[in-house]
Parts: structure tokens; sequence; C-alpha cells
């Protein structure tokens, strides 16, 4: 063996400044939780609506979280990803309503099972759509953007106006089951049990992502490929079935976000996926192009914002998310959490 | 010469509209380093990549191991055992040092015999084993992408000036760990600025000029000719240290 020549480095302890400013998008949403406190006062009001705002960020995280990856895989664009979550929505809301007895029977194992098995079917056809939408529409037209935006856009409306002729032209109205309706009281607010449900439901969905991603060999191929795909390749791994994989995985959490947000909303329309498509891409633009944690902290933000600022000054509500990504990228252009990509 | 690793025969390969590999043929013969030399802009990197498959061949073939790969794609090519480190070294700067070995390592975990060599080789990715990739300085960026390639038994390695920019102590560390790469039976295609690690390692020589290969034969015969490097590459070995 060859001696190498001394160059042996020593560790240094970043500036505090450097660390700050590391640690700043994670600080974002601590900060905005005491900044909503101080301005509303009320301690229960502020603890109901903060609920509301995790549960709603949490629901939108799962529906970008595919979107993301997916752009930072494969420099994809995908507007027809909204489809995805009508219907997830409509296939989850016809399991739900298939099984009105389960949902509701005053039992929480039986509304529980109910809601499993609708998640189940909306994360598997919406998967499996996702495959075709991949195959059909997203594969002939790597690499071109103007191309993917103007077909993923006409494959929205093709699958929306296919839900019309599956379940009608009418907007859906149903139910939730029954032990998921209500709230409870905690230190003097009314906290909604669904969305309790779904705060907790996002909590472990990005957990066992972050798993994946950082103790799992196929994590370490896809966080690889979002920074440099060619060099995944050149090493050996079949980058293109990564891709479709995502593809699937992302649109099946598309579905199951479409589920819960119909759950949430208590009634869903053909047009409700593309209508949660302007948050989704806020999140996805404002957490950095291809970053999941970004992601993650951008939807809280969104979710946090977006019912704060109802509560305080309801006509500012409507431009709050506009409003944050345009604060958000005059302060950090490439968003919060930017993956390098490769040149 | 015995049957080489890898030969190309006619290889044209353009990139969009340029025409930039004008009909390539080279052989790289076995347990040996070749260096594919030239100025800038004669196609050298455009060749490692066509060889790779990161950009296709119009025309032409390449032979590998016996086998024609010219139609296969990339990640069956390193499969095949070809290892590639490209010029802008292509590490993966959000993961840490240890993922970007266990990345390299495609069959399976990194051997503990085969992490304590390249430990040996490249001292400093120890000290920066958990750290981000991204934050390692251009030397040590440089050596995991050697250490990348030695994590796994390839039967040819690509490489794309591993010594560029690079101070002269690092430079040192590249030139041992390529010594060991070719000690250890590897056949190599080297593309390589600094004369003084091209004559110290190379075995054969191929000097390329417009797209094509224009001269072949022992980099001995290279170093020692100071009017053929002149007229090959427009200028003189002479002057490296």
């Amino acid at each position: 063996m060859t001696d190498a020549p001394d160059h042996r480095p020593t560790m240094a302890a970043l500036p505090f400044a450097d660390r700050l400013a590391r640690a700043m998008p994670v600080l974002l949403v601590p900060i905005l939780l005491v900044v909503g406190f101080l301005a509303i006062g009320n301690p229960s009001s502020w603890l109901t609506l903060t609920v509301s705002g995790l549960a709603m960020g949490m629901m939108i995280f799962i529906m970008a979280s595919g979107l993301t990856l997916v752009f930072g895989l494969m420099d994809v664009i995908n507007f027809g990803h909204g489809a995805f979550i009508s219907v997830g929505a409509f296939v989850g809301i016809s399991v739900v309503l298939g099984l009105a007895e389960w949902a509701q029977a005053p039992s929480l194992l039986l509304n529980l099972g109910v809601v499993l098995l609708a998640v189940l079917a909306a994360m598997a056809v919406t998967g499996l759509l996702g495959w075709a939408f991949e195959r059909v529409i997203v594969k002939p037209v790597y690499g071109a953007h103007l191309k993917q935006i103007l077909v993923t856009v006409g494959g929205l409306i093709v699958i929306e106006q296919l839900i019309h002729v599956i379940w009608g032209p009418d907007e859906i109205f149903f139910a939730r089951p029954e032990m998921l309706k209500g709230a409870v009281t905690f230190w003097g607010a009314a906290l909604e049990k669904y969305r309790l449900v779904a705060v907790v439901i996002g909590l472990v969905l990005f957990v066992a992502m972050r798993l994946v991603f950082r103790r799992t060999r196929i994590g370490l191929i896809v966080r690889a490929g979002v920074e440099n795909g060619e060099m995944v390749e050149a090493l050996g791994y079949r980058l293109r079935l990564v891709f479709v994989g995502v593809f699937i995985a992302g649109s099946a959490l598309a579905g199951l976000g479409g589920v819960m947000w119909g759950l949430y909303e208590e009634v869903i329309t053909a047009g409700m996926g593309e209508e949660m498509m302007i948050l989704v891409f806020i999140v996805v633009i404002i957490g950095g192009l291809g970053s999941v944690e970004g992601a993650f902290i951008g939807a809280l933000m969104v979710g946090l914002l977006q019912n704060y600022i109802a509560f305080l000054e309801p006509k500012l509500a409507l431009i709050s998310n506009i409003g944050l990504m345009t604060a958000i990228l005059m302060w950090r252009p490439q968003g919060m959490m930017p993956v390098v990509k490769a040149k | 010469m015995s049957d080489p690793i890898l030969r190309l025969q006619g290889v044209h390969t353009d990139i969009a509209q340029y025409h930039i590999l004008h009909g390539v043929d080279l052989e790289v013969p076995r347990a040996a380093v070749t260096m594919l030399l030239g100025r800038n802009g004669v196609g050298k990197t455009t060749t490692l990549r066509t060889i790779i498959g990161h950009w296709p061949a119009r025309a032409g073939t390449i032979i590998y191991d016996g086998a024609d790969i010219t139609g296969v794609k990339t990640p069956d090519r390193a499969r095949a055992g070809i290892g590639y480190v490209p010029e802008d070294m292509g590490i993966f700067s959000d993961l840490t040092v240890e993922e970007n070995m266990t990345l390299a390592a495609v069959s399976g975990p990194l051997e503990p015999t085969r992490r304590d060599r390249i430990f040996a080789a490249f001292p400093p990715l120890r000290t920066f084993w958990t750290s981000p990739a991204g934050t390692l300085s251009g030397g040590q960026k440089q050596m995991l992408t050697i250490a990348r390639a030695m994590a796994e038994e390839r039967k040819l390695y690509l490489i794309d000036e591993p010594t560029k920019g690079l101070a002269p102590a690092i430079v040192s560390t590249m030139a041992a760990a390529l010594r060991e790469l070719k000690t250890m039976g590897a056949s190599i295609l080297l593309v390589e600025q600094n004369f003084a690690v091209a004559k110290a390692l190379g075995d054969h020589a191929a000097v390329m000029d417009d797209g094509r290969i224009v001269w072949t034969g022992e980099m001995a015969e290279l170093a020692a000719d100071a009017a053929l490097q002149d007229r090959l590459m427009g200028l003189s070995m002479e002057g490296g240290r």
C-alpha cells in the first residue's frame, strides 16, 4: 500500500451566525406559532387555530410530497397531480358511503376500519392511475417543460371529466364517520377530533418518509437522484425504475391527501384537486423544489398562516399564502431548503 | 496487443446539433493505464461519456470485455464493471461521505477491508465520514470520487481529470491512489492534463485532435519525444515536473 502524503484535517465548529442561517427554515414554524400566540392573545382560540392549521398543513404536505420528488428526480412539472387528489377523494368517499352502516355505527373500531379501507382503496386506484399517467402522458415529454405543462394540464382535464362521467356532475355531500365527528375540549379550547387524527397521520407519514430516505438504500438512491441522476445511473442504478416507483407512490399519497381533505371538508367535487394545486405548488416552491423536508415546513407554515390570518383579518386570508411565498422567495429565491442540483 | 478490455470502432457522437466525435478508434489494454491526451475541446470528455453511455454513439461500435455494449444503457454498463469518475466529480453534496460510499457499493454493504484500504489511501475521509459531502474541500471531494470508484470491484475505470485544480500535496495523494488501483489489476482510461502525473502513471497513450484519435503508442515514447508532443498537442512535456 502506498503511503498517503500528510493531509489530516481537523473539524472546527461553525460560527453561530452560520448555524443560525442553516437552522432558520426549521425555526420558522415555532416562530410563527409564537407570533400567532402574541397576535391572537386568547390561548384557547390560538390552540384551536393552531391544531386546525397543523391539520391543514399535514394534508397539504401529504399531497405535495410526491410532486416535489417527481420534480426533483426527473425535472418533471406535473400539473396533473391534482387529478390524483380528486380521484382519491371520490374513490375513498365512495367506500365510506358504500359502508354507511360501519361509518354511522357508534364504534371507533368500525369507523377507523372504514376510513382505513377508504384510504387503501384510494391509494391503490391513484397509484395505478399514476403508473398509467406516467407511461402514457409523462414519459413521451421528458426534458420538455412546455410540453409537460400542456399535456399534464390536458390529462388533468380529461380525468376531471371522467369523474363527472362516473360519479355525475354534482358535488357530493356526506358526513364523517360517527366517532370522528365533534370535538374534545383541552385547555378551554375545542379541538376537532378529525383534525387531531389528521395531524397524527401527517406526522407518522413524515417520520416514516424521513426514515425511508435516511435509513434505506432506496431512500439514498432517491436523494442522490434528486441531486445528480446521471451519476446515480453511472454507479449502476436504474433511475428510470426508481422514478416510476416514486411517481406511483407520489400519486398514491395524493390520493390519500384527497380522501383526508374530503373527510375534512365533508364535500367533494371533481375540481377539488385542481383548486388544491395552488396551495400544493406554493408549498413545493417555498420548500425548495425536490425537498421533502422543505415541503413539510412550507406546508405547516401555509396551514398555520392561513388559519391565523383568517381569524385576525379575514379579508387578508386569500392573499396570505401568496404573500408568504413572495416573502420567502425574496429571502431565499431557491426556496427554504433547496436541493443543490448538479450542473 | 492481447484482447483489449475496451475497443471503440468508428464512434461518432453528437451533442445537440454539434458533431463532437468524428470516428474514434481506440483500444484500452487490460491491467494497464491508458492516458487519453489532447488539447482542450478535442473530445476527451465526450469520449468517456460516450463509453459510459451518458451520450449515445450515433455510429460505430463499443466493445467492452468482448461484448458489444453500444446500445446498452448506462446502469447496465456500470453493472458490467465500468466505473466512471466525471470531471465535475459527481459527488452527492446532500449525502454524507458514508452515504456516498454506501451508494457506491452497488452489490451490497461496503466490505470492511475495502473500507480500511480506502481510509489508508485517503485519511480525511475517515475524519469526515459522517459529514455532508458538500462541506468537503475541493481536494477532499476529489478523494471521495476516487474512493467511491474503489468501493466496488470494477474491471475498467474511466477517470476524467482527477487532479484538476488540486494542490500539489493532494495531487500526490490522488496519484498514489490511482497507482494503487493499477496494482490491483484494474484497467484505467485516464484523461489527465497534469503531464507529470500522466508520465508517472501512464503505460499507454492515445492523443486526440478534432474528435479523432491521431496517435497511439507507449506513454514513455511520447514522454521522451518533445517534438512529437509539440506536433500532437502543441506543447512539450519537458517543462512538466
